[in-house]
């Protein structure tokens, strides 16, 4: 009976209720383009945080201070060392979890067999680790220089090949000192000498095609600098800088306890440094300000501009709903107060009218939820210019959007409803 | 003990007195016609005994049970399972069809009952017009659907404000009958009507003047039958 009479009513409504379905439509529709944009975006921009390298570069103290001074780059002339079997701990602060990449760097100075001075330096190429937590991880340079482009052979797999004794040169010093993929070349540093078969060159359009990069170990064995470390870059995901986040950036010391605990317990980037400065004995860790943190900026604001969108249209929506359902109800107002005289409950004709909208509200929002990516796609390409993935979590936030502007909408006409007396409907004055 | 009684009952807007301390009493099974000129407080007085108003003083014995000071929610339950009611516009819900506006009721009562509903329109001849829309029938159709729905829940006394208001002799002739068949059956009827002719068929007319009960007069010879008054 209840269906039917709902089915009836639709049909007789179809005009109002199609209205109401088209409002919710449009609602829902921009609800569900701003929440895929906004989610899809950040993400994939944290994703380019990841894909442009590190954002935290962590270096002794001393080396930080004189670097500070003097600007001597990457040479290490302070003689301070990070220390190698720390490095684990990095996955073990509070912010773990968006700690997403990083690799160790031990400079040396070594001599190829002709005399010619070399740059070699030692990383993680895709270093294997096993995590107190029971995580694993691959993290190296094979993600955090992934625009490396290999002119030749390929990118050195550490876990695929047991022998450590290999190496990637830089497409300068490749072509200076004519050396190619497959080829053996012999390295002689303050503490040996190896022999090392070069399975790449790579073109990193910098400094870095200059330098030869082996592992950790071996980079340490030529320069007899074991367990030393002289940087660690690390990627992470963090949370665009506040006011909070500069004061702290400044001083940690500043900050009252609230402050102090919120700024913790938030990603910006100056708390990871601050904990990764915790775990890492006499280290510096400092933001390296590069492209995606003026990124980080305009994202804060276009999502911002998006919230604001979205909660524009959902009280845009609210409105039309109120005004259509109330209409709707004032024009049934005799077949209510009948129900009513008839010994209708308030709570049976406000459920029966309830029950009604709801349906026109789930159509009219699984509408304007599939127009909705549409429309996501569309700003996607013409705005970020890539195209948007539709995130499972759009679903529950539009759904809930959509029922709660609904609920609101009808309040005004469950009022009228039930303030709504059958004798003066009934009789006809 | 009376079905119904009024006592002492008062309804006051502003400062007109549409019922004025009045006094009816209404045995089970009875037939009243209620009479008297109008803005004399018939449809008010019905509103009241109909549980659909509150009065502003006095009391409404229903069943020895004080509906006076009763709850908006506790009045809806005794319009449903107590009181049938009939008005003068025919009021169907336009896009359920005669059964299924039969049906609204027993819904609301308990559980709706597609034989008894249409047994119920049988009974005042529609058996034929169950599934019709109420702009596919007459309006003395329409009105004998409203019976319909006014009995089917079995109310112990049934209300109709100018049943017959809008009906043309012949219609209005069916309507009394089946109220007479009602009658017959024991069912207790409230009849406002501006119609001698209507209200001479009932066993007792009380005629109201400015809220207050004018007189009242017993239908000596009552037969439950239309007289027709043929003006000369
Ligand atoms: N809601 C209201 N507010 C103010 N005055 C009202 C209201 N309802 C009824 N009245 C007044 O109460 C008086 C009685 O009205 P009521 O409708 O009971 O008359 P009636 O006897 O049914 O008349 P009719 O024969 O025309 O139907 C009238 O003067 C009317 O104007
Ligand atoms: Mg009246």
């Amino acid at each position: 009976m209840f269906i039917r009479m709902i089915g009836k009513a639709f049909f007789r409504q179809w005009k109002k209720m199609t209205m109401i379905a088209l409002t919710i439509a449009l609602g829902a529709s921009l609800a569900t383009a701003m929440l895929s944009v906004m989610i899809d975006v950040e993400d994939k921009i944290n994703q380019e945080l990841k894909v442009y390298g590190a954002n935290i570069k962590v270096v002794p103290k001393d080396t930080s201070v004189i670097d500070e001074l003097y600007d001597v780059g990457d040479e290490n002339i302070s003689g301070a060392y990070l220390k190698e079997d720390e490095l684990g701990k990095i996955k073990t602060i509070f912010w773990a979890f968006n700690i997403v990449d990083y690799a160790p760097f031990i400079n040396t100075d070594a001599k190829l067999s002709d005399g010619t001075k070399v740059d070699v330096t030692g990383t993680w190429f895709n270093h294997h680790m096993d995590l107190p937590t029971g995580e694993e991880l691959d993290a190296g340079i094979a993600s955090l220089r992934s625009w490396w482009d290999i002119t030749e052979g390929e990118w050195l797999d550490e876990q695929g090949n047991e022998d450590p004794y290999r190496a990637m040169a830089g497409a300068g010093i490749a072509e200076r000192e004519g050396i190619s993929a497959g080829d053996i070349i012999s390295v002689e540093g303050a503490g040996g000498s190896v022999m090392l078969t070069v399975v790449g060159i790579f073109d990193a359009g910098g400094e870095e095609d200059d330098i030869i990069y082996v592992p950790v170990d071996v980079a340490q064995e030529i320069g007899g600098l074991e367990g030393r470390i002289d940087s660690i870059e690390v990627s992470a995901l963090t949370t665009p800088d506040n006011d909070l986040a500069r004061k702290a950036a400044q001083d940690p010391s500043s900050l009252s306890v609230a402050q102090y605990e919120t700024w913790y317990c938030t990603a910006y980037v100056s708390s990871i440094c601050y904990q990764i400065e915790e775990v890492i004995t006499d280290s510096v860790a400092s933001a390296v300000r590069q492209v995606a943190d003026s990124e980080g900026q305009i994202l804060k604001k276009t999502k911002l501009l998006m919230i604001l969108i979205t909660i524009l249209s959902m009280i845009g929506a609210a409105l039309g709903i109120c005004n259509l359902v109330t209409a709707s109800v004032m024009e049934r107002s005799q077949e209510i107060g009948l129900m009513k005289a008839i010994g209708a409950h308030n709570g049976a004709i406000t459920g029966l009218i309830l029950a009604e909208i709801m349906c026109t509200a789930v159509a009219g929002g699984v509408t304007g939820f599939f127009a909705g990516l549409g429309f996501a796609q569309i700003i996607g390409h013409s705005v970020f210019a890539s195209s948007i993935t539709m995130r499972p979590m759009v679903i529950p936030l539009v759904a809930v959007l959509v029922v709660l502007v609904t609920l609101i909408g009808s309040i005004p006409a469950i009022r009228l409803l039930l303030g709504l007396k059958p004798t003066e409907v009934l009789h006809g004055k | 003990m009376s079905l119904l009684e009024l006592k002492n009952v008062s309804k006051i807007y502003g400062d007109l007195h549409a019922l004025d301390h009045v006094n009816i009493k209404v045995e089970k099974g009875e037939w009243l016609a209620i009479m008297g000129p109008s803005g004399s407080g018939k449809s008010t007085m019905m509103n009241i005994i109909g549980a659909l108003d509150k009065a502003t003083e006095g009391e409404i014995l229903l069943d020895g049970e004080d509906i006076a000071k009763k709850s908006a929610a506790a009045l809806t339950d005794i319009r449903r399972d107590k009181i049938g009611l009939i008005f003068q516009q025919f009021h169907l819900v336009s896009y359920l069809t005669a059964v299924e506006n039969v049906m609204l009721a027993q819904y609301y009562h308990s559980l709706p009952d597609e034989k008894e509903a249409l047994e119920a329109l049988d009974r005042v001849g529609l058996a034929g017009r169950a599934k019709h829309y109420p702009s596919q029938l007459s309006g003395g159709e329409q009105q004998r659907v409203c019976v319909a729905r006014a009995l089917i829940n079995y109310p112990e006394i049934i209300l109709a404000d100018e049943p017959t208001g809008n009906l043309d002799e012949a219609n209005e002739e069916i309507v009394v009958e089946m109220f007479n068949k009602l009658h017959n059956e024991g069912t207790t009827l409230v009849v406002v009507t501006h119609n001698p002719e209507v209200a001479e068929v009932a066993q007792r007319t009380i005629v109201l003047r400015n809220g207050r009960v004018d007189h009242e007069t017993v239908n000596e010879n009552f037969t439950g039958k239309i007289k027709h008054i043929t003006l000369m």
